[in-house]
Parts: structure tokens; C-alpha cells; sequence
């Protein structure tokens, strides 16, 4: 009892030994991370914490410096305070957002969760459908794969460019071909849900071949043996299916539904593209609206930090209570 | 959370393949001819809307400007090449597709070098920092790079980097690295982990194990990685417009936007632009695409 040998709880080894030890361990590990750590130290977690500071000031372009300095006639800088520099605003910001004072949150927010929640909605079921479809085998598989999934390999912006070709209210191929069926052409920018229709039609041809992919991957590692005797029990298709398929494809599916809703959320070019807010901004989405209402004209640099927390926040709120479900039901990842 | 421990679930199905994941599903029974047709009608359907508009623009580049803003609907109208030869002779557009192809291309080869790596160690050393790493690159999906433009414009101009193509590809890193990284460790976890100990018995230090054993089997991933890397550089034009600022260093998705002046879109050029700006995303998407299935792991397995 009394003998002083060493502790064995790993707690107690004094904390430079400790460091040594893991240092010896895992130095390896932590040079292979350190480059992207680094990066991303400076141009995303810097910015982060700066934007957070700034959102409670009200700093904007115009009054961002501290001094104003102007040429002398000997040559030298004479420096003077600037007598509106920005300050410390408190929440004044976020006051002036929710209640919509400035711009239209709440709008852009129930934009924002139609899109996202449709779009997602879209991607998933389409790319599930698609997916096990293409796992079948047919004639042709590989050239349908190849066809499917090259919409991926299109840069956002010029699928936002052709969609919006599609749409053109004039000339567009959409409303010629619903002119075929003898429906009037429909103005498809100047209403809030026809326009919204257009960017979110945009982003789900967009979407899909990235969840189909994912899926068919998750598909093609689940064990045939499960299905051979599923098939031998007798199952139906459609309980092959929803038996074996779809828990198989679980941890996909939550990946990629987390991964798509955040994409999703955050896609800027398809509404800043396609419907350019039209009518009169009625189809902003959070991302889309902050960018115009803090970007056009002086550039409010608190204003966008302000939207940029606010997003954030949300996102991660969504984020944390996902993981919570999913580790409700017993799935850690 | 105590499972998260450095060793790979195991799974039963030997993962690298190197090619193609096995598909020999077994014939569960033949499809009758009704459900043949569906599923073919179905396929040929989804595939149309699938290059449908693609295929529409690659049409109407073809069209001269009057034909192209008509609304009678032709496949073919006066065929010419003229809407090309503006764009590929009258602009700036092949400095800009040269800087697109170096921009990407350094995205692509950095990008995958980085997320290999990192992948690698997030997949194999259970090191302090592991988790709230993989924390962190969730994260930065979340963070609206529309907000962030200004703060890293900042910090490039305080770098001396602004009106330089590197800012650019480091920006483009900081988007497509996280993914890569995570995606790539979900690959590496289905490679047991044998063979890391197998070469570590014959003396190769952790760095010339994932280099010459790992790498080589990851190759289907690495793949997905690259065609993912070079899109995300490819396409982007909130950095692109907010970075450079000398119309030679333009790259295409933002010198495209010459095209279309505030009231009177030029949609002629911008159609034959559009085509040669798919093209080479195409090409890559080719190379890759085999590797597409079979590569991208996103949280295909637990770890």
C-alpha cells in the first residue's frame, strides 16, 4: 500500500511525458494533417472568429479604417482619426436582421427551407430510384450510367446558364414544347413559385447524379448472400428492398443527406444565376440575399458577417440535432 | 465513441478492388418483357433529361444569333460555326481557358495530395485532435463562401496575392480539401489494415507505407478525387470575380460573364462558351467516371 512505484492511471504521468509520448506516437499523423489544418486555420477559422467580432460592430467599407491619412505637401503622411469610424454595436445588427429591419430574413429563411428541404427531398429519392434501377442488370448499363451522371461534370454555372436558356420566357425550349400541348408560354420569372420552380427544377438535375453515385456505391457493397436468402425466404422485391437495401444503405444515406442538405443550403450560383431573385427578390435564399443586401452598392462588411453567423448557426443547430437522432437510434459515425 | 479506435471494421467484403466493384448480383429471376420495357423506357427517359439540355445548347451554338432567339423550335437552322469562331478569335477566351487549365490543374494535383494525406492519417493513427478534426471539415461545408469572400480577399491582399492565380487555388483548396479528406478516409478505412503492418514489418516508415502500398490501392478514390478537385476550380466564380482583377487572368467561369451585358444577353456566344467550357470537365469526367461508383465512399463505412 505504501510503496511509491509509478501510478498506473494513465492520468497521472506528469503532462510533459505525456506530450513526449504523443508526440513519439504520433508525430507522423500530425505532419500529414498539418498543411490542410494549417490552410484552414487561416482562410476559414481566422475569418470565422473575425466575422464573428465584426457582426457587433457596424463596419463597412466606408468606415473601416481607424485613421485617415492624407499626403502633406513636404511629402510625409499626416494622419488624422477618422471621425466616423465604425464601433462597437452590440446586437444591434442581429436586431436589425430578425426583425426585418434590413433585408427580408424571414422570407429568404422560408425560401431558403422550401428549396433545401425540396431540393434534398428530389436528390435522395431520384438518386435512390435511379440507383437501384442502374444496379440491375440490362442491356446498356454502362452507357445509361455514363449519361446519367454527366450532369455532375457540368460547371454549376453553365448548367445555371442553359437552364435559364430553357426557361427564357421568349425563345425558351420549355415553353415551346408546353406550347405543343397548346399551353399558353408561361412568364416563368415573374411569379414567385414559378420562378422558384425553375431554380429548384435546376438544382435537382444538378444534384441527383452526385446521391445516385453515392448510392450505388452503398449498394454494390452490400452482401449478395443477404439477398440470396432473402430470395430463398421467399421475399418480394419490394421487401428485398425495404429490408435489406434500404438499412444497408444506411450510413450512406445519412451522409450524404447531411452532406446535401449543408450543399444544398449553401448553393449560391443556381438562384444568383437562374432567377436572380426575380420577382423583386421574392426568390432570394439566405446565402443569395445577404450577398446582394451586403455586397451591392457599399460594401457592409458587419452586415454579412451578421448573415454569415446567422447561417452558420443554423446549419450547425441542424447539424447537432441530426447526429442526435441518428445516434438515438444507435447509428455513431 | 470508444470504437474509434485506430483498426477498421473489417468487413466481410474484400474492398480495393482495383477496378470496378463486383456486380454479380444473382439473376434473381428473369424480368418478364413488360418489366423490361419499363425499365428501359425509364433509363432512356431519365437519360434524355439527363443531356437534354446540354445536348439543346450544343444545338443552338450552332445557330446564328437570330435563330438562336427565335421561338420556333429547330434542331438544325442554319448551320455555322460562326458563334465559335467570335468567341475563340474575338475575346480573350483562350487566355482565360489557359488560366482556368493551370488553375484547376494545381487545384487537382494539390488537392489530392492533401486530402490523400490528411485521409490517410485521419483512417489510420487514432492521434489527439482525430475527431473534432473530422468535426472541423463538416464545418466548413457550413460556412457560406459568399460571407467569406471578403475576409480572405483581406488576407490575400495582406498575403500580396490578390490578382494572382495562386489565391485562387488556394481558395479552391479550402473548398474541396475537406471533402476529398473525408471521403478518402472512408476509402482508406476499407483497405485492412494488415498491409499497413505488413509493410511496417518490412521497415517502411509511415510515410513510404501510405505512399507505396496504400496510394497505389486507393487508386479508384484518387480518381474521384481529382475529377471533384478540378469541377470545384473549374466552375467557381464568387473567388474568380472577387480576386482577379486584370481581364488576362480571368479564368472562364467569370470572363464568361462578359457575354452577358445587363439588358442584352449575347445567348449566341454564350451557348458556343458554354460547350467549350463543358468540354474539357467532360474529358476529366471520362477518365474518371469508371472510377466514379467505386470510389466515392461518402461514409460508405463506418470509422
Amino acid at each position: 500500500m505504501s510503496t511509491v512505484t509509478a501510478d498506473p492511471a494513465p492520468g497521472r504521468v506528469g503532462l510533459p511525458t505525456k506530450l513526449r509520448q504523443s508526440w513519439d506516437k504520433n508525430w507522423s499523423a500530425w505532419a500529414m494533417v498539418l498543411p490542410v489544418v494549417l490552410v484552414l486555420a487561416i482562410l476559414i477559422f481566422y475569418p470565422l472568429i473575425n466575422g464573428f467580432w465584426i457582426s457587433f460592430t457596424n463596419q463597412t467599407e466606408a468606415n473601416q479604417l481607424a485613421e485617415i491619412c492624407t499626403k502633406s505637401i513636404t511629402g510625409g503622411e499626416v494622419c488624422k482619426e477618422n471621425p466616423n469610424a465604425w464601433s462597437f454595436v452590440g446586437l444591434d445588427n442581429y436586431a436589425n436582421v430578425l426583425t426585418g429591419k434590413v433585408g427580408e430574413f424571414w422570407m429568404w429563411t422560408a425560401n431558403t427551407l422550401v428549396w433545401t428541404v425540396v431540393g434534398v427531398a428530389f436528390h435522395y429519392g431520384l438518386g435512390l430510384g435511379l440507383a437501384v434501377m442502374i444496379n440491375r442488370k440490362m442491356r446498356f448499363r454502362g452507357l445509361y450510367r455514363v449519361l446519367l451522371v454527366l450532369p455532375w461534370a457540368v460547371p454549376a454555372f453553365v448548367s445555371a446558364f442553359a437552364w435559364k436558356f430553357l426557361f427564357n420566357e421568349r425563345f425558351g425550349v420549355i415553353n415551346s414544347m408546353l406550347g405543343w400541348v397548346g399551353v399558353d408560354p408561361v412568364a416563368w420569372f415573374d411569379s414567385r413559385w414559378t420562378s422558384m420552380f425553375t431554380a429548384v427544377v435546376t438544382n435537382v438535375w444538378l444534384g441527383v447524379p452526385f446521391m445516385m453515385v453515392a448510392l450505388l456505391g452503398g449498394m454494390q457493397s452490400i452482401s449478395d448472400e443477404l439477398y440470396e436468402a432473402a430470395e430463398i425466404d421467399g421475399a418480394t422485391p419490394w421487401q428485398r428492398f425495404r429490408n435489406i437495401t434500404l438499412p444497408g444503405l444506411r450510413p450512406v444515406s445519412m451522409t450524404v443527406i447531411l452532406l446535401g442538405t449543408i450543399w444544398t443550403f449553401n448553393m449560391f450560383p443556381i438562384i444568383f444565376l437562374v432567377t436572380e431573385g426575380q420577382p423583386a427578390g421574392q426568390t432570394e435564399i439566405l446565402v443569395t440575399g445577404a450577398f446582394r443586401a451586403a455586397f451591392e452598392g457599399i460594401r457592409n462588411y458587419s452586415l454579412a458577417s451578421t448573415y454569415g453567423v446567422l447561417i452558420l448557426s443554423i446549419l450547425l443547430i441542424f447539424s447537432v440535432f441530426y447526429r442526435r437522432v441518428l445516434r438515438k437510434q444507435g447509428e455513431v459515425w | 465513441m470508444a470504437q474509434m479506435t485506430t483498426t477498421p471494421p473489417i468487413t466481410a467484403f474484400p474492398a480495393p478492388t482495383p477496378s470496378e466493384a463486383p456486380v454479380n448480383k444473382p439473376r434473381r429471376g428473369r424480368r418478364s418483357v413488360a418489366a423490361s420495357i419499363g425499365l428501359h423506357a425509364t433509363m432512356i427517359v431519365a437519360s434524355l433529361i439527363a443531356i437534354g439540355p446540354i445536348a439543346w445548347v450544343l444545338l443552338s451554338s450552332f445557330k446564328p444569333g437570330y435563330a438562336v432567339q427565335s421561338s420556333e423550335l429547330t434542331l438544325v437552322k442554319d448551320p455555322t460555326l460562326a458563334n465559335y469562331e467570335y468567341v475563340l478569335f474575338d475575346t480573350n477566351f483562350p487566355i482565360w481557358f489557359l488560366n482556368s487549365v493551370l488553375v484547376a490543374a494545381l487545384t487537382m494535383l494539390f488537392g489530392i495530395f492533401f486530402s490523400a494525406t490528411t485521409g490517410y492519417a485521419l483512417s489510420r493513427f487514432n492521434f489527439p485532435g482525430r475527431r473534432s478534426l473530422m468535426m472541423v471539415f463538416l464545418v466548413t461545408q457550413m460556412f457560406p463562401v459568399a460571407i467569406l469572400i471578403v475576409p480572405i480577399y483581406t488576407i490575400m491582399a495582406n498575403l500580396g496575392l490578390i490578382n494572382t492565380l495562386p489565391s485562387l487555388v488556394i481558395a479552391y483548396l479550402t473548398i474541396a480539401v475537406p471533402f476529398c479528406a473525408w471521403m478518402l478516409k472512408g476509402y482508406f478505412d476499407s483497405i485492412p489494415n494488415s498491409l499497413d503492418e505488413a509493410a511496417s514489418l518490412d521497415g517502411c516508415g509511415p510515410f513510404r507505407t501510405f505512399w507505396t502500398v496504400i496510394l497505389p490501392l486507393a487508386r479508384p478514390a484518387i480518381a474521384v478525387t481529382g475529377f471533384y478537385t478540378f469541377l470545384t476550380a473549374w466552375g467557381e466564380v464568387a473567388y474568380a470575380s472577387a480576386f482577379i482583377q486584370d481581364d488576362k487572368k480571368f479564368t472562364l467561369a467569370y470572363g464568361m460573364r462578359q457575354f452577358v451585358p445587363q439588358f442584352n444577353p449575347q445567348w449566341e456566344y454564350l451557348t458556343a462558351a458554354a460547350i467549350l467550357v463543358t468540354i474539357p470537365a467532360g474529358i476529366v469526367f471520362l477518365f474518371a467516371q469508371k472510377h466514379l461508383v467505386s470510389g466515392l465512399t461518402a461514409g460508405g463505412t463506418k470509422g
